[in-house]
């Protein structure tokens, strides 16, 4: 039997009081992938970054090849051979990716000074060792994609030759091909011998590439599997079933209105699209990324300019000049990084649900705090926002709960207009069940709602009409009942599959 | 880095050529393209005003003077630039010029040997000060702002107390030395900076200081350690501050202890100009250098165009908000076109 390659026995951490991990034990081996998984706030995260050195943990004990260690910080792991990629990636921002990747062992040349030219040189050959061609060393961080400094991240660690990987949620930011790429080379480190800790929330990903999963909840671990159905490891996550996970379809109306129109709309990367979204309907969107339905949204929202073509409010040709005028017309976005697009992380959840009817609250110029209060709270009942308080930064909440603040917000403006942009992504999956409750209760309660979806399985139960989106234009419509996943990728990837 | 793995299959294709490596070099170092630019504008400017009022251009003497004027605050702003590459500011910076220049006055009026001890003894002086705040900063963690604020305020009284009132003498030999008032030798200066900028930029510690700068959480991570980062680089900027205040003593053949005071504020401009940017992380000595001298022109300027002294504060700050607006501008196009 070999040496476990890293071992946590009974680590606990708490914060301010509030236990992030109660008890949690897991050990993973040299040869190994080993999935962390469990909803957000299981206290995987915190795991990880008590094992990479970042956390020191309140109790427990963290073993490295079967030696106890105390980690004063990630350098510290670093000399034992245990590299991370954490969630919250570490590039700096206004350093090349060169200087980024070689970070405190550039290549010297006269004088003992870095060379730089040298350092581009050999980061290009470092990135072209573990193929990774499209990132060009010479940039800037700040210039490249944040699924390419994911993948910049990945190679700094894995180019350490680590004994041990942890990977924190890699894959989140990364498409198709980039996770391919990804797994690729977590299998040749394993080969090698390489244990590998790594968290998802994407079973696909998980099975397969795991050898083994440790399934977290509720800052404990509820056991380790070699072989788990997807059933059973939600009901092990969430005490939940997977098929009680969508809300039934409530039908539509047979005289719904057509509140939103979009007639031969063209701009950035949409060559022509229309339809009609009803009151009461959920209209998905789908397809591969990057072929065109963020820009659809942003055009919707008044944040980018058509080219041609129209859009009807309530069936009145409308021309929205920036995001304002769309708020003003009802029309409400919900994008998937609420980071920085729409929340203030350091303003409580009071005030980043009433940002948008603060004029309504006040009074003379004088804010009525008592209805401002007010206001929020039936935000955080009606949505369930889980939270210890309003008066709580929405930058500690997790994701899910910050995607149901910023849509309270805008329900709290009366938009009757939602634009949902990939809102579950990232999101665990009992959040992801109340975010589609939500969706359908809003619905059925006369909103129109546009939703866009980086998974089809969502699309295929949540929707009453499926619009697969190809190269900015409108592929194919699927109506329910009967839209199926495949159905969704199949009409997406056709012409590729043709080609 | 072993080899011994077989490469996996799946690459990660390059979609198209790359850009080059002078495109890289010009967008990442925009900041200091546009206060060249805009300091050659200036020259521009004041050589034809120059042309049209005094009817020739300006000469060696008009070349001197502005070096030698502008000398103190060049090296105020790479002071003020290595600490807010930090992500922190040097409000001291006026107070350590302040009490270098009066020791000076007090000090420089012996031999050579006697005048390249007191030097060296007035730029260990200017690194002390920087040591108060940087272990103040980074140790008592306490903010940049207020710790320079308190430290300037001490600095300045301990310049009264050394030197009560305008005064003393610098040889003729120093001035000669640090800001010629015959040749402009102190032309100079500028490679020399540019030199001591390169080297310091591909040292460690220069690394070290652009990557707390951009990160400190991050670099720490790394290995970076974010104290002693921070405390030589206020080290580093007390030395450039005391460099300052002898210059200063050599252009004005005497000492005063407040007239280091403004330096605090247009230390803050000249970083500015030169494309330092105060959130950290990004920026170079030689652009403040560079912002220093545009801040210069800008007086001469206002000079010949026959403004109202009392009205050039006034004018100043037009233009350095206009600067200011159009650098950042220009950055944001040349970014968004790539």
């Amino acid at each position: 039997m070999s040496i476990a390659a890293i071992e946590a026995v009974d680590v606990g951490k708490a914060y301010g009081g509030v236990a992030a991990l109660t008890k949690a034990s897991f050990t993973a081996e040299a040869g190994e992938v080993h999935a962390l998984v469990g909803e957000n706030g299981a206290g995987k995260s915190t795991l990880i970054k008590i094992l990479g050195g970042r956390v020191r943990p309140d109790q427990g004990e963290v073993r490295i090849g079967g030696r106890p260690v105390s980690l004063s910080g990630p350098e510290a792991a670093h000399k034992l051979g245990a590299w991370t990629v954490f969630q919250e990636l570490t590039l700096l921002p206004w350093m090349t990716v060169a200087e980024n990747l070689l970070l405190r062992r550039e290549p010297r040349g006269g004088f003992g000074l870095i060379d730089r030219a040298a350092t581009a040189r050999e980061a290009d050959a470092l990135l072209a060792r573990y193929g990774v061609m499209h990132v060009d060393p010479r940039a800037l961080v700040e210039d490249i994609s944040l699924a390419e400094r994911q993948v910049v991240e990945i190679v700094r660690a894995i180019s350490h030759d680590p004994q041990i990987l942890f990977l924190d949620e890699p894959t989140s930011s990364l498409v198709e091909r980039e996770v391919e790429w990804l797994f690729g080379q977590i299998r040749a480190l394993r080969q090698t011998g390489t244990c590998i800790v790594f968290t998802s929330h994407r079973w696909g990903e998980i099975r397969s590439i795991a050898d083994r999963i440790t399934i977290c909840r509720g800052g404990t671990d509820v056991g380790t599997f070699t072989d788990i159905d997807e059933d059973e490891a939600v009901r092990l996550m969430t005490g939940r079933r997977v098929e009680a996970l969508y809300p039934p379809l409530v039908p539509l109306p047979a005289a719904a209105p057509a509140v939103l129109e979009a007639a031969d709309l063209a701009g950035p990367n949409v060559k022509r699209i229309s339809f009609e979204l009803h009151a009461g309907e959920v209209l998905g969107l789908g397809g591969l990324a990057g072929h065109g339905h963020r820009e659809v949204f942003r055009l919707l929202f008044g944040d980018a300019h058509a080219n041609s073509g129209e859009i009807r409010v309530g069936g009145k040709s409308r021309h929205f000049r920036s995001p304002r005028a769309a708020i003003a017309a009802g029309i409400a976005l919900v994008p998937e990084d609420r980071k920085t697009e729409g929340l203030l992380l350091q303003m409580s959840v009071r005030d980043n649900a009433t940002l948008a009817i603060l004029k309504r609250l006040t009074h003379f110029g004088v804010l009525d705090r008592t209805a401002e209060r007010q206001a929020a709270q039936s935000v955080v009942d009606s949505l369930r926002v889980r939270t210890a308080g309003i008066g709580l930064a929405v930058g500690a909440l997790s994701g899910g709960n910050q995607q149901k603040v910023l849509l309270g917000r805008w329900l709290l403006a009366e938009c009757q207009i939602l634009l949902l942009y990939d809102v579950t992504r990232g999101v665990d999956v009992a959040t992801k069940h109340e975010i589609y409750e939500l969706v359908s209760r809003l619905a059925s309660e006369g909103h129109a709602i546009l939703f866009y979806s980086s998974d089809a399985e969502e699309l295929a139960h949540l929707c009453h009409r499926v619009l697969v989106m190809r190269e900015g234009v409108v592929a194919a419509e699927l109506s329910a009942p009967g839209i199926t996943a495949e159905d969704i990728v199949s009409a997406a990837v056709r012409d590729h599959l043709a080609a | 880095m072993s080899s011994s793995h077989s490469p996996p299959e799946t690459v990660l294709a390059a979609s198209g050529p790359r850009r080059s490596r002078f495109s890289h070099f010009l967008v990442q170092n925009v900041g200091l393209a546009l206060v060249v630019a805009l300091l050659i504008a200036c020259i521009i400017l004041y050589c034809v005003l120059y042309l049209v009022t005094q009817h020739r251009l300006p000469g060696g003497f008009e070349l001197t003077s502005t070096l030698n004027n502008t000398m103190p605050l060049a090296f105020a702003g790479i002071a003020q630039s290595l600490v807010v590459l930090t992500r922190g500011i040097d409000l001291s910076v006026g107070g350590v010029i302040d009490l270098t220049n009066a020791m000076a006055a007090l000090t420089l009026n012996g031999g050579p040997v006697q005048t390249t001890l007191w030097t060296a003894a007035i730029l260990g002086v200017g690194v002390l000060c920087g040591l108060l705040n940087g272990v103040l900063v980074a140790v008592g963690r306490l903010q940049p702002i207020l710790v320079t604020l308190a430290t300037l305020s001490i600095f300045q009284g301990i310049a009264i107390k050394v030197l009560p009132q305008p005064g003393g003498a610098v040889p003729a030999g120093f001035t000669n030395v640090l800001a010629n008032p015959n040749w402009p030798v102190s032309l100079l200066y500028i490679p020399l900076i540019g030199l001591i900028w390169a080297v310091f930029r591909r040292t460690r510690l220069g690394v070290s200081v652009f990557a707390i700068g951009n990160d400190a959480m991050a670099a720490s991570s790394h290995g970076i350690s974010v104290k002693r980062t921070v405390i030589l680089a206020y080290m580093l900027g007390g030395f450039a501050s005391a460099c300052g205040g002898l210059i200063l003593a050599a252009t004005s053949t005497a000492g005063d202890a407040t007239t280091g005071n403004t330096y605090t504020l247009t230390s803050i401009v000249a970083a500015v100009l030169g494309g330092v940017s105060l959130f950290g992380g990004r920026g170079s000595g030689l652009g403040a250098v560079f912002g220093a001298f545009v801040t210069t022109m800008v007086v001469n300027i206002l000079f010949f165009a026959h403004i109202d002294p009392l009205y050039q504060t006034f004018y100043e700050g037009l233009f350095l908000l206009a600067a200011v607006v159009a650098a950042n501008v220009i950055g944001q196009i040349v970014r968004r076109r790539r």
